[in-house]
Parts: C-alpha cells; sequence; structure tokens
C-alpha cells in the first residue's frame, strides 16, 4: 500500500509528465490559452492514460513477454517485444476511439466540452511515453526503486498520477498565460517565445520537489 | 534531372530549415527536442534518426496515398511510422548502443512526434512520392539544426565539453570558472529553446 502511494505522489510530483520528461508537451503549449480548455484536455488525457497504461502492462507482460501467460500457452514462448512499439500505438489510436465513442453514447455535454481533443490524444506523447516509461519499470526492483512497476495495480497508481500532474501543469500555465495577456513583452519573444521561458521557470520550481524521497 | 531539382522543390526541401521551421515556427516535436539535448552525441543521432523516419514515412506514405480509405489513415500513417521507428531503434541499439541508452524512451516515442504525423497530413497525402522525400528531409534537418545548437550549448555550457572531450583548457577552471549544473536540468532546455526562438524571430523580422 505504501508503494502504492509514494508511486502516486512521485508521478505527480518527482517525475512530473511536462516538468521533467517534456511528454505531451505539443498540445501542452497549444491547448494552454484558457483555463477551461486546458482543464478538459487535463481530464481527457488522465482518463486515457487510466486505460491505456494497464491494458498496456498487460500485453507487455501476458502477451509480448516470452514468459507471459498468454504467450507460453499460444504462442510457446516467444519473445516478442520488438513488436512493443507498433501494438502500444495501435492499443492507444484503438482506446482513444472507443473512449470517444463511449462518451459520445453516454455523456454528450461531456463529449461537446472534449471537442477535438479527444482524437487528438491518440498522438499525444504523454500517453505512449507513460506505456514506454512502464515497460523499462517492469524491469526494476519494487523493494528498491519507488518508480517500479510490479502489478497492475501499480500500473493505475502510476497513470493516475502522472495524468494528474500533466492537469496542474497545463492549467497552471493556462492560468499564467491568462494573466500574461496584460503584460507587455519584447515584439519577438511574444507567444511562444514568452510561453517557452514561463514553462522553464516552472519547471524550475518543480525542481524543488525532486529531493522529495519517497 | 532537370525537374526533380526545380525551383519548387528546392523550396520545398529548403522552407523548413529557416523560415518553416518545425521546431521555431510551427512548434512541432518539442518533446523530444527538449529531452535529448543534454549533450551533444544524442542530439545529432536523434535528428538524423527523425530524418530518416520522416524521409521514408513520407515516401511510403506518398505512394500509398491513393490507396489509403480516407476513414481509417491516421491508424495506417501510424502503423507505417511505427514499423520505420522499430527498425531505426534496432539500429541504434546494434550500432551505437551507449546513446541508445541515453535516449531512452524518446526513440520510440519519435511514433508520436507531431513533425512526422504533420508532415504526412498536410504534405505526403496530397503530394507526390519524391517531393514528400525531400520535404521530409527538410523537415528532418530543419529539426535536426535547432537540436544540435541547443545540445551545443548545454553541453558546452554545462560540462564544458563538446561531444564528450574537454574543450575548455584547465587554466580556465583554475582562475575560478565553474561549469554551469543548470544546463543539465531540464529547465534550462526550456529557456534555451525560448531564446533560440526569440532570436529567430528577431533575426528573421529584421530581414522582411
Amino acid at each position: 500500500m505504501e508503494h502504492f502511494f509514494s508511486l502516486f505522489v512521485r508521478s505527480i510530483f518527482v517525475d512530473n509528465m511536462i516538468f521533467s520528461f517534456f511528454l505531451g508537451m505539443c498540445s501542452y503549449l497549444a491547448v494552454s490559452k484558457t483555463v477551461k480548455t486546458a482543464m478538459g484536455l487535463g481530464i481527457a488525457v488522465t482518463f486515457v492514460l487510466l486505460i491505456t497504461v494497464p491494458v498496456d502492462y498487460l500485453l507487455q507482460t501476458q502477451v509480448l513477454d516470452e514468459n507471459g501467460a498468454f504467450n507460453q500457452a499460444v504462442l510457446g514462448g516467444q519473445d516478442l517485444t520488438f513488436l512493443a512499439f507498433i501494438l502500444f500505438i495501435a492499443v492507444i489510436a484503438g482506446i482513444v476511439q472507443l473512449v470517444e465513442m463511449v462518451v459520445e453514447r453516454f455523456s454528450p455535454s461531456l463529449y461537446a466540452s472534449l471537442g477535438i481533443f479527444l482524437p487528438l490524444i491518440a498522438v499525444n506523447c504523454a500517453i505512449m511515453g507513460a506505456s514506454l516509461f512502464m515497460q523499462q519499470r517492469i524491469l526494476m526492483d519494487p523493494a528498491t526503486e519507488t518508480k517500479a512497476i510490479g502489478c497492475i495495480g501499480d500500473t493505475f497508481a502510476y497513470a493516475l498520477g502522472s495524468g494528474i500532474g500533466w492537469l496542474l501543469a497545463i492549467v497552471g500555465l493556462a492560468a499564467i498565460r491568462e494573466k500574461m495577456a496584460y503584460t507587455n513583452v519584447p515584439k519577438p519573444l511574444q507567444g511562444l517565445g514568452i510561453t517557452f521561458i514561463t514553462v522553464g521557470l516552472m519547471a524550475m520550481a518543480f525542481m524543488c520537489l525532486s529531493g522529495l524521497d519517497l | 534531372m532537370g525537374k526533380l531539382f526545380s525551383k519548387e522543390n528546392q523550396e520545398v526541401f529548403s522552407n523548413p530549415l529557416n523560415l518553416n521551421n518545425p521546431v521555431v515556427v510551427q512548434v512541432l516535436g518539442i518533446c523530444s527536442a527538449l529531452a535529448v539535448t543534454s549533450q551533444l552525441k544524442p542530439a545529432i543521432v536523434m535528428g538524423l534518426s527523425v530524418t530518416v523516419i520522416t524521409a521514408f514515412s513520407n515516401l511510403i506514405i506518398s505512394l500509398l496515398r491513393k490507396t489509403i480509405p480516407n476513414r481509417i489513415r491516421i491508424i495506417v500513417q501510424l502503423v507505417v511510422v511505427a514499423a520505420l521507428v522499430t527498425i531505426v531503434s534496432m539500429i541504434l541499439k546494434a550500432y551505437v548502443y551507449d546513446v541508445s541508452v541515453m535516449l531512452s524512451v524518446y526513440v520510440g516515442l519519435i511514433i508520436t512526434n507531431c513533425i512526422l504525423m504533420g508532415r504526412l497530413e498536410a504534405f505526403a497525402m496530397q503530394n507526390g512520392p519524391w517531393e514528400s522525400f525531400l520535404d521530409g528531409i527538410g523537415n528532418g534537418i530543419g529539426y535536426a539544426i535547432i537540436l544540435v545548437v541547443v545540445g551545443f550549448v548545454r553541453e558546452l555550457l554545462g560540462a564544458g565539453s563538446i561531444l564528450g572531450f574537454k574543450v575548455l583548457p584547465q587554466a580556465v577552471y583554475d582562475a575560478g570558472y565553474m561549469n554551469n549544473g543548470m544546463m543539465t536540468m531540464p529547465a534550462m532546455a526550456l529557456i534555451l529553446l525560448g531564446c533560440v526562438i526569440w532570436a529567430h524571430r528577431a533575426y528573421n523580422d529584421e530581414k522582411k
């Protein structure tokens, strides 16, 4: 339980998707103009992460890995890890499509507010990145590393933490950018340039948390 | 031959290098541009890999563009890119293992690099194979240039070396100079890229 909790807190603050790995940067910069849309995208990313990371974990450990139960039973123990990239991206694209249909069917109001963000999530590096980090962390030893992912429960903690970390980062930036609209920035630096520098300063603030030992 | 290197094709190739640079103008592919540039060597390898992948994915999608049904084009594009990335990742593991360890997950993340999807959607789906190939190489090199600039500054100021060779003489350190450890941190990558964008815009505005 303790490992579960520390993994969760760690992925929000220490291994923040944006500030320490730059994942999902494109949509982070493009959709952070107002707090409301930023919130919508943040929630959508968290939601998709919560589904894809556990599914990719099961695929990795059961199907691709040569010692996986499904692999042993059906394929007779073949190492298929080289297929990971193709399978992960196919799972992500498929699940995004599925989530879109489910949300449209059961909650049209949420669907309307997320709008075009849902399909765009398929090519958000944060989703693919979380799956690839999960793949690396399976190999770590849970007894010594708080980052390690040992069971399916850990993947939920990791996905939820990463998603909330991303949400925090994008809402924070959107709030700053809303205020910044009234400031006088040098012309060539306006827009993108100053946004990068703002994110850099936010990342510096988050660096204070990197000493957190959980 | 004359047609292959006509004026339009030269523009297709040279536009992304400066005026329409994928990183500093279109703001695509930022994730990896920031993450792999703490040293120069991984930045160069990453730039090269992306150039090869954009060029060939553009070529393949352009050849297939008339046969791909419109509704499933994104998945087809993703699968082509993922297959190319898998090949490049295996080549990197086989020949430059230390760099591939440094790049870690960012090689796999080339799949979701927006430059690729952006070029496939905006260019390769409408243009012939040769133009698309040139466009892919141009965009890849435009991306690589920014990576190399940021990687150069970060490694020089952060570790006092270039490509792993010490370039600052010991006398400089003896006089009290210290490496700026902050440069190797993620935060400085963002601020440096902000400054690159600033310089690029100021320069191009002046020229107009």
